[in-house]
């Protein structure tokens, strides 16, 4: 017999329980998961891991492919389509850095252990939960770590799975540690990139003073700063680091500014991105240094409405698990999606602090109910209840 | 000495394995099965609790939920007060306090103390003894510990060292344990029991060992454990009884020189205690217990001295508690 909406709502707090019963095969995967060094262009150790999951999970379907996804396909019992679950492999964190996880009682804490090692650790679970909870889909359920997806990745890696992949994927489901309540939908225009500002090595002594990479690119802050940014559509340039030089004595001879621009409409995004070459040829040509804008990464605004069925079967599980929606636009894998026009949206497994430091944290006990909420919505995927008429 | 050598070489050769010969882990648990072996892991603790509930939690979701290798696991403390027993609990471990075991005899405490009260508490044939400091705990510190024992009926006493060259050029490369196992461990044996040089990292916290080698050994409860087992089993079972296998890295915080020297004093009591009994050395008289170390305050030297004991306990076997609950007798 079919499960109708109400028996999946109905269902949903069996399903936190038994997640929190399992609690230590995932807490386990995430130190081992979690400990493994993945900087974007360089996750195949943790792809080795995913994929072992799947193996042990007899996961007969399972590989990496030439972008080095690390892929596992749950077969369906009938052959009603594809449902895609995908977590990011890669941190922003190199292989430097202490990976090192600690554990508390209630709470995790290390490197990337909310952005994304708690995604990835539960999709590597995920098969060991729905055995536990004797959950057969209807849909063949593709889990996928996908790698390069962070900053100059710009989604390479699920972008060349949704591309390659022969068959039609139904809807797609991003998980991500944090923020539980997160229900990303709409992707927001954007386009990614860093200004570089270079001086000659030759010290200019006519310039006494001023011959500084810091001094140039910090006009070419100021320029942008004085863009007109519209309330409607909402747009922003978001600034987000800095560097230049090497030490107190030395003149700087290289910056670098590394910025998004964001809107609600690609004409905007591409408007600003005008505006801003103009502002590094003008001040290159007044400085005589040289100055370089490259862009790397774009999203197109998209996604589907907030009463689409997905969405709002999805908040009223969230509502039956008392997890406040929040509903919103994101520039995660959600756009890569948008472009081949898939339903899907990103959801949070728990909460978290000091996001991309290195002593990043999760909360333990809100985990449960994340996982309850990502099985809910992957039922009710799988029952037809997110689609539209 | 010839003899020693080749002997060695053949040890080395034999009995010396890498863990990632022992992946596969569902075999493992098959033989264990077969063989009808119980595993108890044992991780002795004083304030831990940074590091104990990772431990608990890699050990019971991949050696106990996922792949049956260990029948139990238990953390036995001396008396922490910090959260280290809450946590471990809290994560599915059996926790005991050291002087709640054997309530009868005189408390004392030490790490070699929890691990003899073990061979009492925990009901495994094998006991799997690893510190609960590491930071980079892996299922690895298990497995490729008690598998030796697990396939070969022979081995009694399996150690860990840790290795890991990071690029095979098929030149020499020192391969060895710490400080004090450099300048104190490894010349002792060369002197005196020369086929234990065999063993790369005799201080090591952990290792696996059969319960009947456990209960007939006694245990130094401080510093000299380590030294005091490699020595005793050897005497008892010869150099075929051990087996030693690389677990790759380990990670844990590094001693101060000043600790190390006490540690060295508390070994090199062990050490003479037995070369005694073995009457190897003969005309040493009785040692000082007083280890004095010298430190600098503003202009002046000045000496400190520290009172260490390397008291011991005798073989489990000859306490009538044990013999009772195990139902063993002294011969």
């Amino acid at each position: 017999m079919e499960q109708s909406f109400e028996d999946i709502l109905g269902s949903l707090s069996e399903i936190r329980k038994t997640a929190q019963e399992l609690r230590e095969i995932l807490l386990a995967n995430l130190v081992m998961v979690g400990e493994i060094p993945a900087p974007t262009f360089g996750e195949d150790k943790r792809m080795e891991f995913v994929l072992n999951r799947f193996k042990e999970a007899s996961i007969t379907k399972n590989s990496v492919d030439e972008v080095g996804n690390g892929i596992g396909i749950l077969e369906g019992k009938e052959n009603s389509g594809n449902v895609l679950v995908v977590a990011h492999a890669d941190t922003v964190f190199n292989t430097k850095v202490d990976h090192t996880i600690q554990i508390q009682p209630e709470s995790v804490t290390g490197a990337g252990v909310a952005d994304n090692s708690l995604g990835l650790a539960v999709l590597s679970t995920l098969p060991t939960f729905l055995e536990k909870l004797d959950i057969e889909l209807n849909h063949n359920l593709i889990l996928m770590g996908a790698t390069r997806s962070l900053g100059r990745g710009d989604l390479e890696g699920l972008r060349f799975f949704l591309s390659n992949f022969e068959q039609p994927i139904k809807a797609g489901v991003g998980i991500e540690g944090v923020e539980l309540g997160r229900l990303s939908h709409t992707s927001i225009g954007m386009k990614r990139g860093e200004i570089t500002c270079r001086v000659p090595e030759e010290y200019d002594w006519s310039r006494f003073g001023d011959a500084s990479a810091i001094l140039t690119l910090n006009e070419v802050i100021n320029h942008i700063n004085e863009i007109r940014l519209p309330q409607r559509p909402r747009t922003s340039i978001v600034m987000g680091s800095i560097e230049g030089g090497s030490s107190f004595n030395t003149t700087a001879l290289k910056a670098k500014l590394q910025f998004e621009i964001r809107s609600e409409s690609s004409g905007m995004v591409q408007d600003i991105h005008r505006s801003m070459e103009e502002i590094v040829t003008e001040v290159a040509s007044q400085s005589g240094d040289t100055i370089h804008l490259d862009i790397f990464a774009q999203r197109e605004p998209g996604g589907v409405s907030f009463s689409h069925p997905l969405i709002r079967h999805t908040r009223r599980i969230m509502d039956q698990l008392d997890i406040a929606p929040r509903p919103g636009p994101s520039t995660s894998e959600l756009s890569a999606f948008i472009d081949k026009d898939i339903p899907a949206i990103t959801l949070g497994l728990t909460h978290g602090d000091n996001i991309h430091e290195t002593n990043e944290s999760i909360e333990i006990k809100p985990i449960y109910t994340g996982i309850a909420q990502i099985i809910g919505t992957l039922l009710a995927i799988d029952g037809g209840y997110c689609e539209e008429a | 000495m010839e003899v020693i050598v080749k002997k060695l070489k053949n040890w080395i050769d034999d009995n010396t394995y890498h863990h990632s010969q022992f992946w596969d882990l569902k075999k493992l648990v098959e033989k264990k099965e077969k063989n009808g072996l119980t595993i108890s892991l044992c991780l002795p603790t004083l304030n831990e609790e940074k590091t104990i509930g990772k431990e608990v939690i890699i050990f019971k979701s991949e050696l106990v939920d996922r792949y049956p290798l260990l029948d139990e696991i238990a953390v036995i403390d001396s008396g922490s007060d910090d959260q280290t027993r809450e946590i471990a609990a809290n994560f599915g471990a059996d926790v005991y306090l050291a002087d709640d075991i054997l309530p009868g005899l005189e408390k004392k405490k030490g790490k070699g103390e929890n691990l003899w009260k073990a061979i009492h508490q925990l009901e495994g044939d094998i006991i799997v003894y690893v510190d609960a400091d590491i930071s980079n705990i892996h299922p690895r510190f298990v497995y490729g510990l008690v598998a030796p024992l697990i396939y070969r009926e022979e081995v009694k006493y399996v150690k860990a060292f840790y290795d890991r060259p990071l690029a095979v050029s098929g030149s020499v490369r020192p391969s060895g344990g710490g400080r004090v196992t450099e300048i104190l461990i490894r010349p002792l044996f060369s002197l005196y029991f020369p086929e234990l040089t065999g063993i790369i990292q005799p201080l090591s916290g952990e290792y696996a060992v059969r319960r009947e080698v456990l209960e007939n050994i006694n245990f130094p409860i401080g510093y000299g454990v380590e030294t005091s087992h490699l020595i005793d089993v050897y005497t008892k079972y010869g150099l075929d009884a051990f087996a030693q296998t690389d677990l790759d890295q380990r990670v844990h915080e590094n001693k101060p020189t000043r600790a190390l020297g006490k540690m060295a004093f508390g070994i090199l009591q062990t050490f003479i205690k037995r070369a005694k009994a073995l009457d190897i050395i003969q005309d040493i008289s009785d040692f000082n217990t007083i280890l004095r170390q010298t430190q600098a305050k503003d202009n002046t030297y000045e000496q400190v001295e520290l009172e260490i004991i390397e008291e011991e306990r005798p073989p489990m076997i000859e306490i009538d508690e044990y013999r009772k609950k195990f139902n063993r007798s002294m011969d």
